[in-house]
């Protein structure tokens, strides 16, 4: 009977990983556009590539210990189940060399670990293109339960506080691929987070306070926008588009925004 | 009664319901309700997490209900329940489902299952006392409980309106989610369930404060005064080091969430703000006055909440190491490093709450230091589990039911302890954090190593608490239920959370790129109801094992510890006979023990007769 729970445990982590691999082309895997045969999506900005790549590395990492913790305790087991009766229990309280060496090397695995994603956060953060640096293209301010966004006029920048010429939209942020913008991020009410999976750009919204985010989209088109944080009965309901375009089609939907917003029914008469 | 020496006339009596005709006659009220035996308050403790335990599964099983057929009648409970939505989930429902199966799991079933039930019934036995230190004090704190429970029940929107002064019954019930994170907690108008039910909410988590509290206290006092002669700090069983580290990180953590609690109730009632900024507007409310900041909430829960979670889980990691010892026939692989990596996640633990908090907003730069400091942590957990691997090695496995949950938690901690890798990379945790991969990796933490330690300790200690075995092949039954069960039901949620899937969702489908995910959540939630059910099993071996079980004796584990030196059931005061402590608990198959495979603690071995590698 022991061989067979030896069999039991092992067989529940090969299927365990089994799952993991054949996940991706059952679509249990990243949202993104789907390259190459893999099944896997991609991330549609620089920092979410970025962040892809490290989930990758953390995963063949935590597979490796996975699997060869696994085929250890399944062997123990095993081992265990199969002992004779005359056979003697190994009686031992430890050792120190193992003990010296399985503290030093997941030590120097996590450490590893930890000063290489610094970079990427810090990407994310303070460098490169921190917040301060992006263009501010819109302020988006949560509330329950949609989104209301806030453009200065083509050519303006971002103020602040609300001005006469800004353009408004609700659940539609638009923005110019390319490059890197960035948001401020406010909410009217209770806690909110603003959440774009297929960028992976994830930020909470937190009451009196204005968060500044920056990502970059590479490809124009719409991408999902949802709540990520649990602001009321609706939060499921919190649905939104991004809808990313070129830069002059930014500035083109831009002016027709506009115009549909201060139309005021009055047309110029003819002559 | 109890004294810090015990003397004779105090100890217990061998016939298993012996311990009524002590030198004082108690009453039935006395000895079984009111009691300050901590064997029974032990037991009341166990039995009644084991019916919040079921009461927070069909929680769960509501949830589970709604992801699987979002916004379908439900068959039975939907009638019995919310009959007036025409059994059918409401979201202002799902969100207080969610809330009241994470509250009645982390406040009424796994703390106080640790600490409460096990805490109580095992440090006097294991230690040789005849008692906790201070015995009202521990019956307190499982009666302090009662308020809590009705509490919760009354957050839950079960009491009478005019009592509670919840407005809508079960649709008002408690919706912030088990965090409770202002403002969504601290404003009234923010929804149904920040009503009056979220002030009943947390009444009662307060006074489950209180009775950890009075818990935690007796158990440092018990086990720093009340070992018995020779009962080194080193030869204490790895089951009261846990106890001990658990009860001091308890002490050291409680105060902060019992003084958050109390300064949101002051917001929500005496109107002050300090979690509440000013000028927000909530479903057309008066503007706030303000000045608060709602961060403060979330470093003071999460200073408190993530001690918590493992004070959810360091009392079951010493049971397993001493069950897993034991049913390996073996000594714990290295005791020492066992007890100083419990005592460095103790530590660690009070400086890597903002975890919890990465994309929150707070500084960046705290965030990276945090990061370093959860790495860290997986450092000691990473050596527990190469010990507990290291134990088993070599040994002579008796594969019983006991030794099947234990190896369960060493595999599922590794899962839980792995995932939680991904989510110490700040970055990777942009995207999964709030997704169901947090909840993949909680679960597998609290219930696949947790629970299933708890599953383990209960048919370890069953016969020192009835004097009977309980049916191992139910037990057995039991175990492969749930662990299938388990590992189908949360498995694939790391998944889910890969794919971006939010947690705390009523219905995750209308969204495009989640709307494939519906089959997956429907397997799921099948798995779900199978590990539901299964758990009747456990219910129905216990009860029916408490007055049919296969009668034993003292020591039907053959195990080193003092427990086992006593009658089973132990009378009034635990020992016949003072013990006195020779070696540590974990002598199993040792040369000088003759030819038996085990050698009790209280057993003396002339020096004579020990070789020269006894060390110990
Ligand atoms: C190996 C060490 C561990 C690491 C590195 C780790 C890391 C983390 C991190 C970073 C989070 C926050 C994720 C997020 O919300 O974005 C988290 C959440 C959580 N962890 Fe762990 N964890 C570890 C072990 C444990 C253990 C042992 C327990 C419990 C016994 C536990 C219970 C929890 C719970 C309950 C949450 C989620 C709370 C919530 O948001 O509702 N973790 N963990
Ligand atoms: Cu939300
Ligand atoms: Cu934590």
């Amino acid at each position: 009977m022991g061989r067979f729970w030896a069999v039991f445990f092992v067989a529940s982590a090969v299927i365990a990983v089994g799952l993991c691999w054949v996940a991706p082309s059952h679509g249990l895997w990243f949202p993104g556009t789907l390259k190459g045969g893999f099944g896997a999506g991609v991330a549609h900005s620089s920092i979410g590539k970025r962040i892809d790549d490290l989930f990758y590395l953390v995963l063949v990492i935590v597979a490796v210990t996975y699997i060869g913790t696994h085929a250890v305790l399944g062997y123990v087991l095993w081992r265990g189940a199969t002992i004779k009766a005359e056979e003697k229990v190994l009686f031992s309280h430890g050792s120190h060399s193992l003990e010296v060496i399985w503290t030093i090397v997941p030590s120097g695995i996590l450490l590893y670990i930890a000063l290489y994603q610094m970079d990427v956060w810090a990407a994310y953060r303070f460098k490169e293109f921190s917040p301060k640096k992006a263009e501010a293209v819109a302020e988006v301010t949560a509330r329950q339960f949609e989104w209301r966004i806030r453009y200065p006029a083509r050519g303006k920048t971002l103020m602040p506080t609300p001005q006469p010429d800004d353009v408004y939209t609700v659940n539609e942020l638009h923005v110019p691929t390319g490059r890197p913008v960035s948001i401020s991020l406010k909410t009217e009410d209770v806690q909110h987070a603003f959440f774009v999976p297929e960028l992976r750009i994830k930020q909470d919204a937190v009451p009196g306070l204005t968060i500044p985010v920056w990502f970059d989209v590479d490809e124009p088109r719409q991408y999902e926008m949802v709540c990520a944080e649990l602001c009321g009965w609706g939060h499921y309901k919190m649905k939104a588009r991004l809808i990313a375009v070129s830069d002059e089609d930014f500035g083109a939907w831009k002016d027709k925004a506009a115009l549909e917003q201060f139309d005021d029914g009055f047309k110029k008469p003819a002559e | 009664m109890s004294t810090l020496h015990p003397t004779l006339d105090h100890a217990g009596h061998d016939d298993s319901h012996g311990h009524g005709h002590g030198h004082h006659e108690l009453t039935f009220i006395q000895k079984y309700v009111f009691s300050t035996d901590h064997k029974i308050i032990g037991i009341q403790f166990l039995v009644t997490t084991l019916l919040m335990l079921m009461v927070g599964g069909a929680l769960a099983l509501g949830v589970r209900w709604q992801l699987a057929r979002p916004w379908e009648y439900m068959p039975i409970a939907g009638d019995l329940t919310f009959g007036r939505d025409g059994g059918q989930i409401s979201p202002e429902y799902y969100t207080m489902l969610f809330t009241m199966h994470a509250t009645v799991m982390i406040f009424l079933v796994i703390i106080p299952v640790l600490a409460g039930a096990f805490g109580n019934f095992l440090i006097p036995l294991m230690i040789g006392a005849d008692d906790m230190a201070f015995p009202t004090l521990n019956m307190l704190s499982y009666w302090f409980m009662w308020p809590a429970i009705l509490f919760f029940a009354f957050a839950l929107g079960l009491g009478p309106e005019w009592l509670t002064h919840v407005r809508g019954g079960m649709d008002a019930g408690s919706a912030q989610g088990w965090t409770s994170y202002p403002l969504l907690s601290a404003l009234k108008q923010a929804a149904p369930g920040s009503e009056m039910s979220q002030t009943w909410w947390l009444m009662a988590v307060t006074f489950v404060g209180v009775s950890s509290m009075m818990g935690s206290v007796n158990y440092m006092t018990t086990i720093i005064n009340m070992r018995a002669p020779g009962m080194t700090l080193f030869r204490m069983p790895l089951t009261i080091w846990a106890m001990f580290i658990t009860a001091i990180l308890q002490a050291f953590a409680l105060p902060v969430l019992t003084a958050a609690g109390f300064m949101l109730v002051a917001d929500r009632v005496l109107g002050t703000c300090f979690f509440i900024p000013a000028g927000i507007v909530v479903n057309n409310a008066a503007p706030t006055i303000g000045g608060g900041q709602t961060l403060l909430w979330q470093h003071l829960f999460w200073f408190y909440s993530h001690p918590a979670v493992y004070i959810m889980l360091l009392p079951a990691m010493g049971m397993v190491s001493d069950m897993l010892s034991c049913m390996s026939r073996k000594p714990i692989f290295g005791y020492k490093p066992m007890v100083y990596s419990m005592a460095a996640i103790a530590g660690l633990g009070f400086i890597v709450w903002g975890h919890h908090m990465f994309i929150s907003g707070m500084n960046p730069a705290l965030g990276m230091t945090f990061m370093v400091s959860t790495m860290m942590i997986a450092l000691p957990s990473a050596i527990k589990t190469f010990n507990w691997i290291g134990t088993i090695w070599g040994g002579r496995l008796q594969f019983n039911a006991v030794m099947l949950n234990c190896v369960a938690f060493v595999s599922m901690f590794i899962i839980g302890g792995l995932s939680g890798i991904f989510m110490a990379a700040v970055p990777v945790d942009i995207y999964i954090h709030d997704t169901y991969f947090i909840v993949a990796h909680f679960h597998y933490v609290l219930f696949g190593s947790t629970l299933f330690g708890v599953f383990a300790g209960i048919q370890f200690w069953f016969p020192k608490m009835w004097g009977r075995l309980m049916n191992d092949s139910v037990a057995k039954v039991h175990f492969v239920l749930s662990f299938i069960g388990f590992n189908v039901t949360f498995f694939p949620m790391h998944l889910l959370g890969v794919a971006g899937m939010p947690r705390r969702y009523a219905d995750p489908y209308h969204f495009e790129y989640l709307s494939h995910l519906l089959p997956l959540n429907q397997v799921m939630t099948a798995a779900a109801f199978l590990m539901g059910f299964a758990q009747f099993l456990l219910l129905g071996n216990f009860v029916f094992s408490i007055f049919m079980g296969e009668k034993c004796g003292r020591n039907p584990w053959n195990a080193n510890g003092l427990e086992w030196t006593a009658p089973s059931p132990p009378g009034h005061g635990n020992f016949d006979v003072l013990p006195v402590v020779y070696h540590g608990p974990y002598e199993y198959s040792s040369p000088i023990s003759g030819d038996k495979d085990f050698l009790m603690q209280t057993e003396y071995i002339p020096l004579a007769q020990r070789g020269v590698e006894s060390g110990h």
